[in-house]
């Protein structure tokens, strides 16, 4: 079977996957406690390092930003190109590789060391569906903590750029929130926080799909997690070009 | 022994205490086999052919397992004996074939179709395959929680399948605090909810030492005599036979329950012996036979070398 035969096969089967898991969501037994704990651990979890991702990311774009700005004169814009580049791109973006690296992995690993083990056979065995179990509400978990982490995310990087600009630069807070207010339009937030929602449903479903379908042991337990990440990433950041150009259509943004 | 049974024959209306027991025997016996429910097998397998890839799994498989019955399957490493225990749950699909459960056709069953029927089923998973993430009490009760059935009935019905295979103590611990046999005990006691009439074993005894290998054969000798539970029971280990198919489970009249050898007075029939080799059929008969076979592969695999 060659690689692009191979590619659209698994396309096939993590869409499949999606669609079992949303067609059963809403049948008895619902797992509601189950949606509850992946929520924290997902999302309460994985809140400091987003929180850090974010100010250090808002930080360094006013590093880097500002002087540039400053030659062109137009150094008060700082705030605007600072919180545009962060709602727009970055924050989702860095959000949902961050998610990926903490939570698509764990996800794979924890799913694929169920299949060697036979746990996901024990499951069935016992009349419980695994994708009911597992897969729904880890879907459901990133679908509503990928937009609010990427909210958090924004926001804190608007306020660690702020920092940057005000203590290293000397700009006054003033100018450099109302230069991010003048800037963010509400379609740039419609359009984070879609993005997110994307996101959750391209690295919940590839990693429950590498965790279920892993094979040949503890080997494979590693294969399928590598596997994971490294494909939610790329398919992260493709997927990110054409929903950009997607919502600058829908949403009439500039750029059309 | 003998005198015994020619002084029944000679006077059958003799009301000795002995006779009398015999004949509500043979009453309840004839009543079983008049029940047309008990004629279906509990498992029937017919020509079932599988594949992975270019590698034939199953070629050509059928047998049945009777109700009540221990069927015991045989084999080397790789002859599709795990296999055949999926199939039957529903776990794999065969290519061609069908499987029957209690006369049920469920070959081509969805997998929401076969969580109905899986309701009969108990599986005991080599490694015992418990929830890391569950202590010993939620594995057990796992099946009773998923059907939404009140708490205190959980634990009662918990503790009763924790007690029948001795593990009462450990209802706290976490699966990683168990030794390998205390793991499969449980997987046993977690198979058991629910009274399930079909339990299948995989590999049970595996890896075992001799004491706890024995208490987990004993466990399916009181399922098959004490529980009328049908049963497949893979192993490649001689000893476990040798249980299964010569000892018998009673309860004296202290309401203890007792193993005793099969001998003169009483004839194990319902536990058979099925040895594959390559996805066939080798060998299907009575442990005796398998003993008296002139097959060498057979014969290699009984000896040992």
């Amino acid at each position: 079977m060659n690689i692009a035969i191979r590619s659209l096969l698994e396309v096939q089967e993590t869409s499949l996957l999606v669609w079992r898991a949303a067609r059963r969501l809403f049948r008895r037994p619902t797992y509601f406690n189950e949606m509850i704990a992946q929520m924290d651990v997902i999302g309460v979890g994985s809140l400091t390092i987003i929180v850090l991702t974010g100010f250090f990311t808002g930080g360094v774009l006013t590093l880097q930003t500002f002087p540039t700005l400053k030659y062109y004169g137009a150094q008060d814009q700082t705030g605007f190109l600072v919180a545009l580049s962060l709602v727009r791109e970055l924050g989702p973006v860095l959000t949902a590789l961050m998610v990926t690296g903490r939570v698509g992995s764990a996800i794979s690993a924890e799913l694929g060391s169920m299949v060697v083990s036979q746990q996901i056979d024990a499951m069935r065995a016992l009349g419980t569906d695994p994708v009911r179990k597992l897969v729904a509400p880890r879907l459901v978990a990133l679908f509503i903590t990928l937009p609010l982490l990427t909210v958090a995310a924004d926001v804190v990087g608007i306020v660690g750029g702020g920092a940057v600009a005000t203590t290293l630069y000397g700009q006054s807070a003033s100018t450099f929130l109302s230069s991010v207010r003048y800037g963010i339009t509400f379609d740039d937030m419609i359009g984070g926080v879609i993005k997110p929602l994307v996101f959750a449903l391209i690295l919940g479903s590839i990693s429950c799909y590498k965790g279920l379908s892993t094979d040949g042991g503890t080997v494979g337990v590693g294969r399928s997690t590598t596997s994971a990440v490294v494909t939610s990433s790329i398919v992260v950041i493709i997927a990110d070009f054409f929903l950009a150009k997607a919502l600058q259509v829908i949403l009439d943004m500039p750029g059309t | 022994m003998a005198s015994t049974d020619i002084e029944i024959s000679q006077d059958p209306d003799a009301p000795t205490e002995d006779n009398r027991v015999s004949a509500a025997a043979a009453e309840s016996t004839f009543a079983a086999e008049d029940d047309s429910e008990r004629i279906t097998p509990a498992i029937e397998f017919r020509d079932v052919h599988l594949a992975f890839d270019d590698r034939k799994v199953l070629d050509g498989l059928s047998f049945t397992v009777a109700k009540g019955e221990t069927k015991i399957i045989l084999g080397g490493s790789g002859c599709g004996k795990s296999t055949t225990i999926k199939l039957v749950l529903g776990l794999l699909k065969p290519d061609a074939g069908q499987i029957l459960v209690n006369g049920e056709d469920i070959t081509h069953y969805t997998e929401a179709e076969m969580m109905r029927v899986r309701k009969n089923f108990g599986m005991v998973f080599q490694e015992g395959a418990l929830f890391d993430s569950l202590s010993v009490y939620e594995n057990v009760a796992y099946r009773l929680h998923e059907q939404g059935i009140p708490e205190e009935d959980v634990e009662q019905e918990v503790r009763r399948m924790l007690r029948f295979v001795n593990l009462e103590d450990a209802i706290d611990k976490m699966p990683a605090e168990l030794s390998g046999g205390m793991r499969r005990r449980v997987g046993i006691a977690r198979a058991l909810v629910g009274g399930p009439t079909i339990v299948m074993f995989d590999e049970p005894t595996a890896g075992l030492d001799p004491p706890t290998a024995r208490t987990i054969c004993e466990l399916a000798i009181k399922l098959r005599d004490l529980e009328d539970v049908s049963s497949i029971f893979v192993t490649h280990e001689m000893n476990n036979v040798e249980y299964l198919s010569r000892e018998f489970a009673a309860v004296n009249d202290a309401g203890e329950v007792i193993f005793e050898q099969e001998g003169e007075r009483l004839c194990l029939i319902n536990t058979k012996l099925l040895m594959m080799k390559e996805g066939n059929i080798i060998f299907s008969g009575t442990d005796e036979m398998l003993k008296k076979t002139e097959d060498p592969y057979i014969k290699k695999f009984l000896r040992g070398h």
